[in-house]
């Protein structure tokens, strides 16, 4: 028994070890040969924020005139970006360490995680940046912002599980980098990170509120709502009466009613598990063989 | 030059020490893709269809060895016998189908050198990573750091972009990770040939002194029988996924030489039609030296060969054969015998090896045609390529000593002033 506790905690010791400094490369390398380095992972959701901003806000008024629209875009940005980044980068992350997997056996889990990790250190940056511009743009910080934590452990938790059912089926079928890319464009449209929910919410609640429970809006919608403006930003707990915010829903039919019932609420969050759950099975199941199949 | 007699490992005293490496009963096959399925779209065809889409290959049938601590241990076989695949599956790269490899100690696998390394970073950070991936924390890589890159010879180097090192230069430097990594089992695939002479030299130092060092296992694979013979202490020859020797180094490496030998020689030598291989033509459309038994003898017994030719001229003709010396180049001897029979005849011939040391040797035939008494008449028609030559090898007990090519007991040095000198007693 003890020996068998000592074994483990040297396993884990070594996947530690080989996960900080596949990480540290990844960093080092990510924006090796640029003159900005590191300042890219501020300044890219900066100029993304900016061109969304002057377009959609600008030009298109897709506002819903709250303080907090523009702040609230610039958060959606991020984490969007980091949905994105680690999973595209956690797809082809085996694939693209081959070579490794060939010649040197370790959990190789790690290289999947290393990958999302360093998505989640750009996140890090990026945050700092939309509560520095957050103060100066009327967002409301409150007890709240305590939560978020969680719920970017959610998030970080979804991308991991997704990347690893993706990173798995890749080394089979090279198709899923094509798919996913349709779908991820498919996902961004669908949450409300470039228009307001109140949008949707004046015309279709039910659909608004569909929209809430998809499980990656949940969390982005969570982070911004505790983070930002808890008067403005609706989550999957909103009333669907409420989910237009300052204007005016039309009633949901009360046959519909059960769309706000606490247990369908907590579904995205269970999805998240689920998810997690079935990309390390998934990846465990498969990962004896990658060696081999790379 | 002294005798370096080898001394047998005591089998005895073998038992005494643990065993650091279990391979027990180990299978593994491969599927081959015979279908293009690299898509959902062909895979879901496929699958319609019922094709499997891959051919199952066994690369290892049933394994099985034990090395004990401070073993150097040899693992040789031919391009294709399984060797590879039986170092990653001790590696646990790969997971045995079939049967289980238990490892005591740290094992610290290189099936390639620099694995990780990376050309965008610095000297030092690959060691970093590359330290890291055989399972060396900071502190412990931050230990051994020094020594590396003294070792390597790099020190002016470690700052600079992997990418600005010649290929040289990031050889030694993975080697000598490799090397100076304080590992208790050491797997090393073929890195036996690296880097300039004098990095050679320190690497022979450095297996030398691993050799002697009772904690440190290594498990090496080569196809140099040089390193087999000078470091391993035991050894098995792969054969085909099966292990057909195991044990003694010697009689490994030898085996290992004679299959080689084996394979040359069921090499089919066909030619087109109305066509000649180099040295035949249409008057000896066929001329080989083909071992009449197996391609290798003792010192003692002699090595016997038989020498096929076809003659359709009509001159007096004989056939010259020479032996030549493989390892160290020259012909130690030769001679001609006249042929009375022209058309296709097979002739068996037996050399005498006595004289000579364990070695590899080529008897090369030619045939002349002459006037029958007149050498200055002597014309060459025919001789053999090196593909119908003949390769066979020597190995006796008595040959190891095998520096030079004519042995000490065929030969010796008269020593005439004997208040001098005297010659060394064996």
């Amino acid at each position: 028994m003890k020996n068998l506790m000592k074994h483990l905690q040297e396993k884990y010791h070594y996947a530690v070890v080989v996960f900080k400094e596949l990480v540290k490369t990844d960093f080092q390398l990510r924006y090796q040969g640029s003159f900005l380095g590191m300042v890219w992972s501020v300044l890219k959701p900066l100029m993304l924020f900016g061109v969304m901003y002057v377009i959609f806000v600008r030009f298109l008024k897709f506002t819903d005139g709250t303080p907090t629209f523009a702040i609230s875009l610039l958060c959606g940005t991020c984490l969007w970006s980091f949905f994105t980044e680690s999973t595209t980068m956690g797809l082809s992350s085996i694939v693209n360490r081959g070579d490794l997997l060939r010649k040197v056996h370790f959990p190789n889990y790690i290289v999947v995680a290393a990958t999302n990790t360093g998505a989640l250190i750009s996140l890090g940056l990026g945050l700092i940046v939309v509560i520095l511009f957050g103060a100066f743009s009327g967002a409301h910080f409150t007890w709240r912002v305590l939560l978020v934590p969680f719920s970017i452990i959610q998030l970080y938790c979804l991308a991991l599980g997704v990347s690893l059912v993706l990173a798995t089926l890749y080394v089979y079928f090279r198709d899923i980098a094509q798919i996913w890319e349709v779908l991820l464009q498919a996902l961004f449209y669908s949450i409300p990170i470039i228009y307001p929910l109140s949008m949707v919410a004046r015309s279709y609640p039910i659909v608004a509120k569909l929209m809430m429970l998809n499980p990656i809006a949940q969390p982005i919608m969570d982070i911004r709502h505790n983070l930002l403006s808890p008067e403005y930003v609706p989550t999957v707990w909103t009333n669907t009466a409420d989910l237009g915010g300052a204007i005016d829903t039309p009633d949901v039919p009360a046959e519909w009613q059960w769309l706000n019932s606490p247990c369908l609420n907590i579904l995205p969050y269970l999805f998240t598990v689920l998810v997690l759950w079935l990309g390390i099975h998934l990846f465990r199941k498969y990962s004896q063989k990658f060696a081999e199949v790379l | 030059m002294t005798a370096l007699k080898n001394t047998v490992p005591n089998t005895r005293s073998d038992d005494e020490r643990p065993v650091v490496l279990k391979v027990d009963h180990v299978a593994k096959s491969f599927r081959l893709p015979t279908e293009q399925a690299t898509g959902l779209k062909m895979a879901f065809l496929n699958w319609t269809k019922g094709i499997k889409g891959y051919t199952e290959q066994k690369v290892l049938k049933d394994i099985s060895f034990e090395v004990r601590q401070g073993d150097f241990f040899g693992i040789v076989g031919r391009n294709g016998s399984g060797k590879s695949t039986l170092l990653k599956i001790i590696s646990q790269i790969y997971k045995p189908e079939q049967g289980v490899v238990d490892v005591r100690g740290k094992l610290v696998p290189f099936i390639e050198l620099g694995v990780g390394f990376n050309p965008e970073l610095t000297g030092r950070q690959n060691v970093y990573l590359n330290g890291a991936l055989l399972g060396f924390t900071r502190a412990e890589i931050d230990a051994m750091y020094d020594d590396i890159v003294e070792f390597a010879e790099l020190e002016d180097f470690m700052d600079q972009k992997l990418k600005n090192y010649s290929s040289g230069m990031q050889v030694r430097l993975a080697f000598s990770v490799a090397i100076k990594a304080q590992g208790d089992i050491l797997v090393l695939d073929e890195v036996l040939a690296v880097g300039d002479e004098a990095f050679q030299r320190k690497c022979d130092n450095f297996f030398a002194a691993i050799k002697k060092d009772p904690s440190k296992t290594v498990i090496l694979v080569t196809h140099s029988m040089d390193a087999v013979k000078k470091y391993c202490t035991k050894a098995i020859l792969i054969k085909d996924g099966e292990i057909i020797v195991s044990g003694n180094k010697n009689d490994v490496a030898d085996r290992y030489t004679l299959e080689n030998l084996k394979k040359k020689q069921s090499e089919p030598t066909e030619q087109p039609e109305g066509e000649y291989a180099t040295g035949l033509n249409e008057t000896v459309p066929v001329l080989h030296v083909v071992p009449t038994g197996e391609p290798i003898c003792s010192l003692t017994e002699g090595f016997d060969f038989t020498v096929e030719y076809d003659y359709h001229g009509n001159k007096p003709f004989y056939v010259a054969i020479s032996l030549n010396d493989i390892r160290r180049g020259g012909v130690p001897y030769g001679d001609s015998f006249d042929l009375f029979e022209p058309g296709k005849h097979s002739v068996h011939f037996r050399i005498p090896m006595g004289l000579f040391t364990n070695g590899e040797f080529r008897l090369i035939a030619s045939i002349h045609e002459w006037d029958g008494h007149n050498p200055e008449t002597a014309q060459m028609i025919a001789f053999t390529n090196e593909s119908n030559a003949c390769d066979f090898s020597v190995r006796d007990a008595d040959g190891l000593d095998n520096f030079a090519l004519i042995n000490k007991s065929s030969m010796a040095y008269q020593v005439l002033d004997t208040q001098l000198a005297r010659r060394q007693q064996q």
